[in-house]
Protein backbone atom coordinates (compact mmCIF):
# COMPACT_ATOMS: atom_id res chain seq x y z
CA UNK A 1 0.00 0.00 0.00
CA UNK A 2 1.46 3.38 -1.36
CA UNK A 3 2.11 5.80 1.69
CA UNK A 4 0.90 9.41 0.33
CA UNK A 5 1.64 12.37 2.56
CA UNK A 6 -2.12 12.63 3.31
CA UNK A 7 -2.32 9.08 4.47
CA UNK A 8 1.14 9.51 6.91
CA UNK A 9 -0.83 13.07 8.37
CA UNK A 10 -3.91 10.65 9.09
CA UNK A 11 -1.42 7.87 10.93
CA UNK A 12 0.52 10.36 12.63
CA UNK A 13 -2.93 11.82 13.88
CA UNK A 14 -4.27 8.14 14.53
CA UNK A 15 -0.74 7.63 16.44
CA UNK A 16 -1.54 10.85 18.86
CA UNK A 17 -5.40 9.72 19.80
CA UNK A 18 -3.38 6.12 20.81
CA UNK A 19 -1.50 8.20 23.18
CA UNK A 20 -4.40 9.81 24.47
CA UNK A 21 -6.32 7.38 25.03
CA UNK A 22 -3.56 5.15 26.30
CA UNK A 23 -3.11 7.82 29.02
CA UNK A 24 -6.75 7.51 30.12
CA UNK A 25 -6.95 4.36 30.68
CA UNK A 26 -4.32 3.64 32.78
CA UNK A 27 -5.14 6.76 34.71
CA UNK A 28 -8.73 5.36 35.57
CA UNK A 29 -7.28 1.68 35.81
CA UNK A 30 -5.13 3.29 38.77
CA UNK A 31 -2.31 1.19 37.71
CA UNK A 32 -0.46 -0.31 34.70
CA UNK A 33 2.47 0.12 31.99
CA UNK A 34 2.64 3.72 30.65
CA UNK A 35 6.52 3.80 29.25
CA UNK A 36 6.32 0.45 27.22
CA UNK A 37 2.96 1.42 26.18
CA UNK A 38 3.67 5.03 25.14
CA UNK A 39 6.72 3.68 23.21
CA UNK A 40 4.84 0.84 20.93
CA UNK A 41 2.21 3.37 19.85
CA UNK A 42 3.78 4.25 16.34
CA UNK A 43 4.85 0.41 15.87
CA UNK A 44 0.73 -0.45 16.71
CA UNK A 45 -0.09 2.11 14.43
CA UNK A 46 1.84 1.24 11.50
CA UNK A 47 0.71 -2.25 11.57
CA UNK A 48 -2.83 -1.86 12.40
CA UNK A 49 -3.82 1.27 10.48
CA UNK A 50 -1.78 0.83 7.06
CA UNK A 51 0.51 -2.77 7.13
CA UNK A 52 -1.72 -5.11 7.93
CA UNK A 53 -4.68 -7.12 6.26
CA UNK A 54 -7.57 -7.10 8.65
CA UNK A 55 -11.40 -7.19 9.20
CA UNK A 56 -12.30 -5.90 12.69
CA UNK A 57 -16.07 -7.22 11.18
CA UNK A 58 -14.02 -10.87 10.89
CA UNK A 59 -12.01 -11.02 13.38
CA UNK A 60 -10.99 -14.81 12.38
CA UNK A 61 -11.18 -13.98 9.14
CA UNK A 62 -8.46 -16.78 8.06
CA UNK A 63 -6.38 -14.57 5.24
CA UNK A 64 -6.10 -12.11 7.84
CA UNK A 65 -1.84 -10.73 8.73
CA UNK A 66 -1.35 -11.51 12.61
CA UNK A 67 0.14 -9.97 15.38
CA UNK A 68 0.94 -11.14 18.48
CA UNK A 69 2.28 -8.40 20.93
CA UNK A 70 5.06 -10.40 22.76
CA UNK A 71 5.73 -7.76 25.07
CA UNK A 72 2.29 -7.97 26.93
CA UNK A 73 2.67 -5.46 29.25
CA UNK A 74 2.01 -2.48 26.29
CA UNK A 75 -1.55 -4.20 26.13
CA UNK A 76 -2.82 -0.75 26.37
CA UNK A 77 -1.36 0.04 23.09
CA UNK A 78 -3.39 -2.41 21.67
CA UNK A 79 -6.23 -2.04 23.36
CA UNK A 80 -6.52 1.78 22.41
CA UNK A 81 -5.69 0.02 18.57
CA UNK A 82 -8.28 -2.69 18.48
CA UNK A 83 -10.97 -0.39 19.82
CA UNK A 84 -9.94 2.48 16.93
CA UNK A 85 -9.91 -0.16 14.45
CA UNK A 86 -13.54 -1.49 15.53
CA UNK A 87 -13.10 -4.61 17.00
CA UNK A 88 -14.72 -3.46 20.59
CA UNK A 89 -16.51 -0.08 21.80
CA UNK A 90 -14.65 2.89 23.48
CA UNK A 91 -16.26 2.31 26.43
CA UNK A 92 -14.14 -0.77 27.27
CA UNK A 93 -11.28 1.53 27.73
CA UNK A 94 -12.30 2.62 30.54
CA UNK A 95 -12.90 -0.55 32.13
CA UNK A 96 -9.21 -2.05 31.97
CA UNK A 97 -7.65 -3.79 34.48
CA UNK A 98 -11.47 -4.02 36.32
CA UNK A 99 -13.20 -7.14 37.83
CA UNK A 100 -15.73 -8.04 35.13
CA UNK A 101 -14.07 -6.11 32.10
CA UNK A 102 -13.04 -7.11 28.69
CA UNK A 103 -9.65 -5.89 29.02
CA UNK A 104 -7.25 -7.77 31.55
CA UNK A 105 -4.09 -6.24 32.91
CA UNK A 106 -2.18 -8.56 30.68
CA UNK A 107 -3.94 -9.22 27.06
CA UNK A 108 -6.09 -12.48 27.13
CA UNK A 109 -7.33 -13.56 23.95
CA UNK A 110 -10.21 -15.27 24.82
CA UNK A 111 -11.73 -12.32 26.76
CA UNK A 112 -10.78 -9.14 24.26
CA UNK A 113 -12.17 -9.71 20.22
CA UNK A 114 -9.15 -9.01 18.15
CA UNK A 115 -6.47 -10.36 20.07
CA UNK A 116 -4.43 -13.15 18.59
CA UNK A 117 -3.17 -14.81 21.78
CA UNK A 118 -2.35 -13.98 25.06
CA UNK A 119 0.95 -12.54 26.78
CA UNK A 120 2.32 -10.77 29.51
CA UNK A 121 4.65 -14.03 30.75
CA UNK A 122 7.67 -12.53 29.11
CA UNK A 123 9.80 -14.72 26.32
CA UNK A 124 6.38 -16.42 24.80
CA UNK A 125 5.16 -14.88 21.71
CA UNK A 126 7.70 -15.67 19.63
CA UNK A 127 7.44 -19.21 19.81
CA UNK A 128 3.44 -19.03 18.78
CA UNK A 129 4.52 -16.76 16.08
CA UNK A 130 6.17 -19.35 14.70
CA UNK A 131 3.48 -21.88 14.88
CA UNK A 132 1.39 -19.79 13.22
CA UNK A 133 3.91 -19.40 10.50
CA UNK A 134 4.50 -22.69 10.40
CA UNK A 135 0.54 -23.65 10.02
CA UNK A 136 0.32 -20.68 7.19
CA UNK A 137 2.86 -22.67 5.27
CA UNK A 138 1.48 -25.95 5.93
CA UNK A 139 -2.35 -24.68 4.75
CA UNK A 140 -0.76 -22.30 1.96
CA UNK A 141 -1.84 -18.92 3.70
CA UNK A 142 -0.11 -15.94 2.83
CA UNK A 143 -0.53 -14.35 5.87
CA UNK A 144 2.35 -12.39 7.54
CA UNK A 145 2.54 -12.99 10.90
CA UNK A 146 4.24 -9.72 13.22
CA UNK A 147 5.59 -9.86 16.67
CA UNK A 148 6.58 -7.14 18.94
CA UNK A 149 9.26 -8.02 21.43
CA UNK A 150 10.57 -5.35 24.30
CA UNK A 151 14.13 -5.39 24.84
CA UNK A 152 14.51 -6.78 28.40
CA UNK A 153 11.92 -9.27 27.24
CA UNK A 154 14.82 -10.74 24.77
CA UNK A 155 16.84 -11.60 27.98
CA UNK A 156 14.33 -14.72 27.90
CA UNK A 157 15.94 -17.77 26.78
CA UNK A 158 12.63 -18.84 25.31
CA UNK A 159 13.13 -16.15 22.56
CA UNK A 160 16.46 -17.29 21.37
CA UNK A 161 14.94 -20.83 21.40
CA UNK A 162 12.66 -18.97 18.79
CA UNK A 163 14.85 -17.15 17.34
CA UNK A 164 17.01 -20.66 16.36
CA UNK A 165 13.44 -22.26 15.54
CA UNK A 166 12.60 -19.39 12.80
CA UNK A 167 15.59 -19.36 10.86
CA UNK A 168 16.42 -22.98 10.73
CA UNK A 169 12.61 -23.50 9.19
CA UNK A 170 13.34 -20.41 7.10
CA UNK A 171 10.05 -18.95 8.43
CA UNK A 172 9.88 -15.60 5.91
CA UNK A 173 6.43 -14.89 7.14
CA UNK A 174 7.55 -13.95 9.99
CA UNK A 175 8.55 -10.04 11.19
CA UNK A 176 9.71 -9.37 14.50
CA UNK A 177 10.13 -5.97 16.03
CA UNK A 178 12.04 -4.95 18.89
CA UNK A 179 10.91 -2.08 20.92
CA UNK A 180 14.15 -1.14 22.21
CA UNK A 181 13.45 1.78 24.54
CA UNK A 182 16.94 1.08 26.54
CA UNK A 183 14.82 0.61 30.10
CA UNK A 184 12.99 -2.09 32.27
CA UNK A 185 11.38 -2.39 35.41
CA UNK A 186 14.43 -1.96 37.46
CA UNK A 187 16.77 0.39 35.35
CA UNK A 188 18.40 0.61 32.12
CA UNK A 189 18.92 -2.46 29.49
CA UNK A 190 22.32 -2.05 29.21
CA UNK A 191 22.99 -1.71 33.41
CA UNK A 192 20.85 -4.71 33.92
CA UNK A 193 22.38 -7.42 31.36
CA UNK A 194 23.39 -5.77 27.89
CA UNK A 195 22.06 -7.04 24.74
CA UNK A 196 23.51 -4.52 22.87
CA UNK A 197 24.45 -4.67 19.90
CA UNK A 198 21.05 -6.24 19.55
CA UNK A 199 21.11 -6.09 15.47
CA UNK A 200 24.00 -8.10 15.05
CA UNK A 201 23.22 -10.62 17.51
CA UNK A 202 19.66 -11.40 15.83
CA UNK A 203 21.59 -11.71 12.57
CA UNK A 204 24.25 -14.05 13.86
CA UNK A 205 21.08 -16.46 14.63
CA UNK A 206 19.93 -16.44 10.74
CA UNK A 207 17.48 -13.26 10.92
CA UNK A 208 17.78 -10.36 8.11
CA UNK A 209 17.49 -7.19 10.35
CA UNK A 210 17.13 -3.80 9.54
CA UNK A 211 17.32 -0.55 12.47
CA UNK A 212 14.69 2.32 12.64
CA UNK A 213 13.56 5.35 14.59
CA UNK A 214 10.43 3.56 16.14
CA UNK A 215 8.70 6.48 16.24
CA UNK A 216 9.02 7.41 12.19
CA UNK A 217 5.76 6.01 10.96
CA UNK A 218 7.36 6.42 7.47
CA UNK A 219 10.56 4.95 8.55
CA UNK A 220 8.34 2.11 10.00
CA UNK A 221 6.35 1.36 7.10
CA UNK A 222 9.45 1.43 5.12
CA UNK A 223 10.76 -1.26 7.05
CA UNK A 224 7.92 -2.90 7.46
CA UNK A 225 7.60 -3.20 3.11
CA UNK A 226 10.27 -4.81 2.10
CA UNK A 227 9.99 -7.24 4.85
CA UNK A 228 7.51 -9.12 2.97
CA UNK A 229 9.84 -9.89 -0.10
CA UNK A 230 12.65 -11.67 2.01
CA UNK A 231 12.46 -15.32 1.15
CA UNK A 232 14.44 -17.81 3.10
CA UNK A 233 14.43 -15.94 6.42
CA UNK A 234 12.99 -14.33 9.59
CA UNK A 235 12.83 -10.06 9.46
CA UNK A 236 14.01 -8.33 12.75
CA UNK A 237 13.36 -5.22 12.69
CA UNK A 238 15.19 -3.17 15.63
CA UNK A 239 12.98 0.02 16.35
CA UNK A 240 14.80 2.32 18.61
CA UNK A 241 12.22 3.93 20.86
CA UNK A 242 11.72 6.24 23.58
CA UNK A 243 10.35 5.10 27.02
CA UNK A 244 7.00 7.23 27.65
CA UNK A 245 6.96 8.68 23.92
CA UNK A 246 4.94 11.80 23.66
CA UNK A 247 4.67 12.62 27.31
CA UNK A 248 7.64 15.15 28.09
CA UNK A 249 8.10 14.08 31.93
CA UNK A 250 7.71 10.55 30.88
CA UNK A 251 10.10 10.16 27.88
CA UNK A 252 12.97 8.12 29.21
CA UNK A 253 11.90 8.07 32.97
CA UNK A 254 11.86 4.39 33.82
CA UNK A 255 9.67 5.35 36.63
CA UNK A 256 7.19 5.49 34.44
CA UNK A 257 7.33 1.72 33.33
CA UNK A 258 5.04 0.28 35.52
CA UNK A 259 3.47 3.06 36.84
CA UNK A 260 -0.13 4.64 36.04
CA UNK A 261 -0.47 8.16 35.49
CA UNK A 262 -1.79 10.31 38.53
CA UNK A 263 -4.85 12.84 37.47
CA UNK A 264 -2.91 15.40 38.20
CA UNK A 265 0.06 13.85 35.47
CA UNK A 266 -2.53 13.26 32.92
CA UNK A 267 -4.04 17.00 33.09
CA UNK A 268 -0.38 18.11 32.80
CA UNK A 269 0.23 15.36 29.99
CA UNK A 270 -2.76 15.94 27.94
CA UNK A 271 -2.20 19.44 26.21
CA UNK A 272 1.03 18.55 25.46
CA UNK A 273 -0.79 15.58 22.99
CA UNK A 274 -3.03 18.72 21.53
CA UNK A 275 -5.89 17.41 23.76
CA UNK A 276 -8.01 19.28 25.86
CA UNK A 277 -9.06 18.41 29.29
CA UNK A 278 -11.91 16.69 28.08
CA UNK A 279 -11.07 13.73 29.25
CA UNK A 280 -11.73 15.11 32.67
CA UNK A 281 -15.33 14.29 32.05
CA UNK A 282 -14.32 10.84 32.47
CA UNK A 283 -12.24 11.05 35.22
CA UNK B 1 1.74 -62.42 30.07
CA UNK B 2 1.89 -59.93 27.20
CA UNK B 3 4.40 -56.75 28.00
CA UNK B 4 4.28 -53.84 25.84
CA UNK B 5 5.73 -50.45 26.52
CA UNK B 6 3.19 -47.43 26.24
CA UNK B 7 5.30 -45.16 24.33
CA UNK B 8 5.33 -48.00 21.95
CA UNK B 9 2.01 -48.09 21.46
CA UNK B 10 1.58 -44.53 21.42
CA UNK B 11 3.48 -44.19 18.48
CA UNK B 12 1.23 -46.41 16.34
CA UNK B 13 -1.33 -44.61 17.44
CA UNK B 14 0.16 -41.33 16.51
CA UNK B 15 0.83 -42.74 12.87
CA UNK B 16 -2.59 -44.04 12.97
CA UNK B 17 -4.07 -40.55 13.95
CA UNK B 18 -1.88 -38.94 11.34
CA UNK B 19 -3.86 -41.47 8.38
CA UNK B 20 -6.91 -40.15 9.82
CA UNK B 21 -6.63 -36.52 10.43
CA UNK B 22 -4.95 -33.92 8.47
CA UNK B 23 -4.91 -31.70 10.83
CA UNK B 24 -2.33 -33.73 13.12
CA UNK B 25 1.05 -32.18 13.86
CA UNK B 26 3.82 -33.32 15.49
CA UNK B 27 6.56 -31.55 17.61
CA UNK B 28 9.41 -33.26 19.48
CA UNK B 29 12.33 -31.52 21.38
CA UNK B 30 15.05 -34.29 20.12
CA UNK B 31 14.09 -37.41 20.95
CA UNK B 32 11.87 -37.98 18.52
CA UNK B 33 12.94 -42.03 18.53
CA UNK B 34 13.04 -42.68 23.04
CA UNK B 35 9.58 -41.42 22.56
CA UNK B 36 8.30 -43.16 19.43
CA UNK B 37 7.16 -39.89 17.53
CA UNK B 38 9.61 -40.95 14.75
CA UNK B 39 6.74 -43.62 13.42
CA UNK B 40 4.79 -40.07 12.63
CA UNK B 41 7.76 -38.36 11.09
CA UNK B 42 8.32 -41.71 8.69
CA UNK B 43 5.40 -41.22 7.40
CA UNK B 44 4.12 -37.40 7.64
CA UNK B 45 7.62 -35.67 7.26
CA UNK B 46 6.05 -32.77 6.49
CA UNK B 47 3.48 -32.10 9.77
CA UNK B 48 6.27 -33.27 12.12
CA UNK B 49 8.80 -30.51 13.61
CA UNK B 50 12.04 -31.15 15.25
CA UNK B 51 12.63 -27.82 17.45
CA UNK B 52 15.51 -29.44 19.12
CA UNK B 53 16.21 -28.99 22.75
CA UNK B 54 13.91 -26.78 23.44
CA UNK B 55 10.57 -27.36 25.17
CA UNK B 56 9.67 -23.88 26.06
CA UNK B 57 9.67 -23.25 22.48
CA UNK B 58 7.92 -26.53 21.52
CA UNK B 59 4.94 -25.82 23.25
CA UNK B 60 4.59 -22.04 22.38
CA UNK B 61 5.05 -23.12 19.00
CA UNK B 62 2.45 -26.22 19.33
CA UNK B 63 0.04 -23.03 20.68
CA UNK B 64 0.80 -21.45 17.63
CA UNK B 65 0.16 -24.22 15.59
CA UNK B 66 -3.34 -24.65 17.53
CA UNK B 67 -4.09 -21.12 16.73
CA UNK B 68 -4.56 -21.48 13.28
CA UNK B 69 -6.64 -25.09 14.13
CA UNK B 70 -4.39 -27.60 13.77
CA UNK B 71 -4.13 -30.32 16.45
CA UNK B 72 -0.71 -30.23 17.71
CA UNK B 73 0.85 -33.59 19.75
CA UNK B 74 4.39 -32.17 21.35
CA UNK B 75 6.30 -34.83 22.68
CA UNK B 76 9.57 -35.32 24.83
CA UNK B 77 10.52 -36.40 28.17
CA UNK B 78 7.71 -35.95 31.28
CA UNK B 79 10.54 -34.26 33.28
CA UNK B 80 11.57 -31.79 30.54
CA UNK B 81 7.89 -30.94 29.25
CA UNK B 82 6.11 -30.40 32.72
CA UNK B 83 9.17 -29.09 34.48
CA UNK B 84 11.23 -26.60 32.11
CA UNK B 85 8.38 -25.35 30.34
CA UNK B 86 5.84 -24.97 32.84
CA UNK B 87 5.50 -21.53 32.41
CA UNK B 88 4.54 -22.07 28.63
CA UNK B 89 1.87 -24.93 29.72
CA UNK B 90 0.71 -22.40 32.02
CA UNK B 91 -0.08 -19.50 30.57
CA UNK B 92 0.07 -20.35 26.77
CA UNK B 93 -1.67 -23.68 26.88
CA UNK B 94 -3.77 -23.55 30.08
CA UNK B 95 -5.11 -20.31 30.59
CA UNK B 96 -5.33 -19.77 26.88
CA UNK B 97 -6.98 -23.16 26.73
CA UNK B 98 -5.30 -24.07 23.62
CA UNK B 99 -5.60 -27.56 21.71
CA UNK B 100 -2.28 -28.77 22.83
CA UNK B 101 -1.87 -32.46 23.15
CA UNK B 102 1.59 -32.41 25.77
CA UNK B 103 2.91 -36.13 25.55
CA UNK B 104 5.63 -37.12 28.70
CA UNK B 105 7.09 -39.97 28.33
CA UNK B 106 9.67 -41.90 30.05
CA UNK B 107 7.92 -40.94 33.34
CA UNK B 108 8.29 -42.40 36.59
CA UNK B 109 11.25 -44.41 38.29
CA UNK B 110 11.06 -47.14 35.65
CA UNK B 111 12.94 -44.75 33.47
CA UNK B 112 15.71 -46.74 35.88
CA UNK B 113 19.44 -46.29 34.66
CA UNK B 114 19.63 -42.54 33.87
CA UNK B 115 18.70 -41.67 37.43
CA UNK B 116 17.02 -38.88 39.27
CA UNK B 117 17.43 -35.99 36.39
CA UNK B 118 15.26 -37.56 34.02
CA UNK B 119 12.64 -39.68 36.47
CA UNK B 120 9.74 -37.27 36.64
CA UNK B 121 7.95 -38.27 40.13
CA UNK B 122 6.13 -35.05 40.15
CA UNK B 123 3.77 -34.27 36.69
CA UNK B 124 0.57 -35.47 37.71
CA UNK B 125 1.26 -32.70 41.03
CA UNK B 126 1.99 -29.87 38.63
CA UNK B 127 -0.35 -30.82 35.85
CA UNK B 128 -3.43 -30.98 37.69
CA UNK B 129 -3.22 -27.82 40.02
CA UNK B 130 -3.53 -25.91 36.32
CA UNK B 131 -7.46 -25.06 35.75
CA UNK B 132 -8.72 -26.06 32.06
CA UNK B 133 -6.37 -29.42 31.68
CA UNK B 134 -7.12 -32.96 31.72
CA UNK B 135 -3.99 -35.39 32.37
CA UNK B 136 -3.72 -38.98 31.82
CA UNK B 137 -1.90 -41.88 32.94
CA UNK B 138 -2.97 -45.23 31.03
CA UNK B 139 -2.70 -48.52 32.35
CA UNK B 140 -0.87 -50.24 28.88
CA UNK B 141 -0.52 -50.05 25.56
CA UNK B 142 -4.12 -51.19 24.99
CA UNK B 143 -5.83 -48.31 26.53
CA UNK B 144 -2.74 -45.67 25.33
CA UNK B 145 -3.93 -46.72 21.93
CA UNK B 146 -7.73 -45.40 23.28
CA UNK B 147 -6.40 -42.48 25.06
CA UNK B 148 -4.58 -41.13 22.28
CA UNK B 149 -7.58 -41.54 19.97
CA UNK B 150 -9.93 -40.40 22.26
CA UNK B 151 -7.36 -36.76 23.17
CA UNK B 152 -7.41 -36.16 19.45
CA UNK B 153 -11.13 -35.40 19.13
CA UNK B 154 -11.80 -33.32 22.14
CA UNK B 155 -10.44 -29.71 21.88
CA UNK B 156 -8.60 -28.18 24.58
CA UNK B 157 -4.93 -29.10 26.97
CA UNK B 158 -3.97 -32.36 27.66
CA UNK B 159 -1.12 -33.92 29.38
CA UNK B 160 -0.57 -37.62 29.27
CA UNK B 161 1.96 -39.63 31.09
CA UNK B 162 3.89 -42.73 29.08
CA UNK B 163 6.34 -44.96 30.56
CA UNK B 164 9.76 -46.39 29.16
CA UNK B 165 9.31 -49.53 29.54
CA UNK B 166 7.40 -52.49 29.19
CA UNK B 167 4.50 -52.55 31.14
CA UNK B 168 1.79 -55.52 31.55
CA UNK B 169 -0.71 -55.43 29.01
CA UNK B 170 -4.10 -55.99 31.48
CA UNK B 171 -6.96 -54.54 29.27
CA UNK B 172 -8.76 -55.34 26.15
CA UNK B 173 -9.50 -53.67 22.95
CA UNK B 174 -13.45 -54.49 24.33
CA UNK B 175 -12.56 -52.74 27.15
CA UNK B 176 -14.71 -49.22 27.89
CA UNK B 177 -11.95 -45.93 27.89
CA UNK B 178 -13.76 -42.54 28.41
CA UNK B 179 -12.22 -39.97 29.91
CA UNK B 180 -12.97 -39.16 33.43
CA UNK B 181 -14.56 -42.73 34.43
CA UNK B 182 -12.35 -45.11 36.18
CA UNK B 183 -12.45 -49.04 35.15
CA UNK B 184 -13.04 -51.29 37.87
CA UNK B 185 -10.58 -54.08 37.67
CA UNK B 186 -11.52 -56.42 40.25
CA UNK B 187 -14.63 -56.62 42.63
CA UNK B 188 -13.63 -56.62 46.50
CA UNK B 189 -15.40 -55.24 49.76
CA UNK B 190 -12.67 -55.23 52.37
CA UNK B 191 -10.47 -52.84 50.96
CA UNK B 192 -9.89 -50.66 47.66
CA UNK B 193 -6.92 -50.35 45.58
CA UNK B 194 -7.10 -47.40 43.83
CA UNK B 195 -3.90 -47.04 41.18
CA UNK B 196 -2.46 -45.25 38.09
CA UNK B 197 -0.70 -46.77 35.27
CA UNK B 198 2.00 -49.41 35.73
CA UNK B 199 1.39 -49.67 39.80
CA UNK B 200 -2.61 -50.98 38.59
CA UNK B 201 -0.75 -54.36 38.01
CA UNK B 202 1.17 -54.06 41.22
CA UNK B 203 -2.35 -53.90 42.57
CA UNK B 204 -3.77 -56.76 40.86
CA UNK B 205 -0.98 -58.71 42.03
CA UNK B 206 -1.26 -57.72 45.47
CA UNK B 207 -4.99 -58.26 45.51
CA UNK B 208 -4.58 -61.90 44.56
CA UNK B 209 -1.94 -62.41 47.45
CA UNK B 210 -4.35 -60.92 50.13
CA UNK B 211 -7.20 -62.95 48.39
CA UNK B 212 -4.92 -65.90 49.85
CA UNK B 213 -5.11 -64.22 52.63
CA UNK B 214 -8.82 -64.29 53.22
CA UNK B 215 -9.24 -60.27 51.93
CA UNK B 216 -10.98 -59.11 49.35
CA UNK B 217 -9.68 -55.98 47.31
CA UNK B 218 -11.31 -53.94 44.93
CA UNK B 219 -8.80 -52.83 42.25
CA UNK B 220 -9.90 -49.25 40.26
CA UNK B 221 -7.55 -48.13 37.04
CA UNK B 222 -7.60 -44.18 37.41
CA UNK B 223 -6.71 -43.30 33.70
CA UNK B 224 -7.64 -39.84 34.13
CA UNK B 225 -6.11 -37.71 37.60
CA UNK B 226 -8.14 -34.98 36.17
CA UNK B 227 -10.89 -34.47 36.13
CA UNK B 228 -10.81 -37.51 38.78
CA UNK B 229 -13.77 -40.05 38.90
CA UNK B 230 -15.35 -38.64 42.14
CA UNK B 231 -18.01 -41.13 42.19
CA UNK B 232 -16.24 -44.33 41.55
CA UNK B 233 -13.94 -43.22 44.49
CA UNK B 234 -16.80 -42.24 46.93
CA UNK B 235 -18.81 -45.73 46.26
CA UNK B 236 -15.14 -47.30 47.21
CA UNK B 237 -15.25 -45.62 50.50
CA UNK B 238 -18.66 -46.16 50.95
CA UNK B 239 -18.76 -50.16 49.91
CA UNK B 240 -14.95 -51.39 51.45
CA UNK B 241 -14.36 -48.72 53.93
CA UNK B 242 -11.02 -48.45 53.31
CA UNK B 243 -8.89 -47.16 50.67
CA UNK B 244 -5.50 -47.62 49.85
CA UNK B 245 -3.71 -45.84 46.45
CA UNK B 246 -0.75 -46.61 44.46
CA UNK B 247 1.57 -44.28 41.75
CA UNK B 248 5.34 -44.26 40.47
CA UNK B 249 4.83 -40.57 41.53
CA UNK B 250 5.92 -38.22 44.64
CA UNK B 251 3.47 -38.77 47.84
CA UNK B 252 2.55 -35.21 47.75
CA UNK B 253 0.46 -33.72 45.15
CA UNK B 254 -0.26 -36.59 43.16
CA UNK B 255 -3.34 -39.56 42.57
CA UNK B 256 -3.23 -40.35 46.94
CA UNK B 257 -3.76 -36.28 47.33
CA UNK B 258 -5.97 -36.29 44.55
CA UNK B 259 -7.55 -39.21 45.84
CA UNK B 260 -7.94 -37.58 49.59
CA UNK B 261 -9.40 -34.43 48.23
CA UNK B 262 -12.38 -36.30 47.22
CA UNK B 263 -12.77 -38.27 50.16
CA UNK B 264 -12.24 -35.66 53.01
CA UNK B 265 -15.49 -33.87 51.20
CA UNK B 266 -17.36 -36.46 50.73
CA UNK B 267 -17.40 -40.01 52.45
CA UNK B 268 -13.83 -39.43 54.90
CA UNK B 269 -12.59 -43.29 55.44
CA UNK B 270 -8.77 -44.33 56.72
CA UNK B 271 -6.81 -43.97 53.38
CA UNK B 272 -2.82 -45.52 52.85
CA UNK B 273 -0.79 -44.41 49.77
CA UNK B 274 1.81 -46.11 48.14
CA UNK B 275 4.33 -43.47 46.71
CA UNK B 276 7.92 -42.48 46.45
CA UNK B 277 7.97 -41.12 49.92
CA UNK B 278 9.32 -37.20 49.22
CA UNK B 279 12.54 -38.31 48.11
CA UNK B 280 14.50 -38.40 44.35
CA UNK B 281 15.63 -41.58 42.65
CA UNK B 282 18.37 -43.10 42.08
CA UNK B 283 20.23 -45.16 38.91
CA UNK B 284 19.19 -48.33 39.13
CA UNK B 285 17.59 -51.13 36.60
CA UNK B 286 13.50 -50.29 37.16
CA UNK B 287 12.52 -53.51 39.03
CA UNK B 288 15.08 -52.81 41.59
CA UNK B 289 14.23 -49.25 41.96
CA UNK B 290 10.24 -50.23 42.69
CA UNK B 291 11.88 -52.58 45.21
CA UNK B 292 13.93 -49.91 46.98
CA UNK B 293 11.41 -47.32 46.98
CA UNK B 294 8.58 -49.80 47.78
CA UNK B 295 6.42 -49.55 45.03
CA UNK B 296 6.12 -53.31 44.40
CA UNK B 297 2.66 -55.98 45.38
CA UNK B 298 4.40 -56.62 48.57
CA UNK B 299 4.10 -52.63 49.74
CA UNK B 300 -0.02 -52.48 48.44
CA UNK B 301 -0.18 -55.34 50.42
CA UNK B 302 1.58 -54.34 53.71
CA UNK B 303 -0.94 -51.02 53.10
CA UNK B 304 -4.50 -52.41 52.92
CA UNK B 305 -3.53 -54.45 55.68
CA UNK B 306 -2.60 -51.11 57.84
CA UNK B 307 -5.11 -49.81 56.32
CA UNK B 308 -8.13 -52.56 57.03
CA UNK B 309 -7.05 -52.32 61.02
CA UNK B 310 -7.85 -48.51 61.45
CA UNK B 311 -11.23 -49.55 59.68
CA UNK B 312 -14.03 -48.34 62.03
CA UNK B 313 -15.99 -50.81 63.35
Amino acid sequence: MTLTPAKLDELKETARHLRIDVLKMLTLAGSGHTGGSLSAVDIITALYFHKMRHDPQNPRWDERDRFILSKGHGGPALYAALSKAGYFDRRHLWQLRQAGGILQGHPFSRSTPGLECTSGSLGQGLSIANGIALACKLTKKSCQIYVLLGDGEIQEGQVWEAAMSAAHHKLDNICAIVDNNGLQIDGSVDGIKSLNPIAPRWRAFGWETREIDGHDLKQIIQALDPADKVKGKPQMIVAHTIKGKGVSFMEGKVGYHGVAPTREELKRALPELGASIEAESLL
Amino acid sequence: MEMKATRDAFGEALRELGREKRKVVVLSGDLEDSTRAEYFKKEFPERFFNLGIAEQDILGTAVGLSLDGLIPFACSFAVFLTNRAYGILRISICYNKRNVKVIGSHAGLTVGEDGATAQCLEDFAITRVLPNIIVLSPVDAVETKKAAKAIAELCGPVYMRLGRGPYPVITKESDPFIIGKANLMREGDDVALIATGLMVSEALKAAKILSDEGISSRVINIHTIKPIDEETIIDAAKETGAIVTAEEHQIHGGLGSAVAEVLVKNEPVPMEMVAVQDTFGESGAPEELLRKYHLKAVDIVNAAKDVIKRKRG
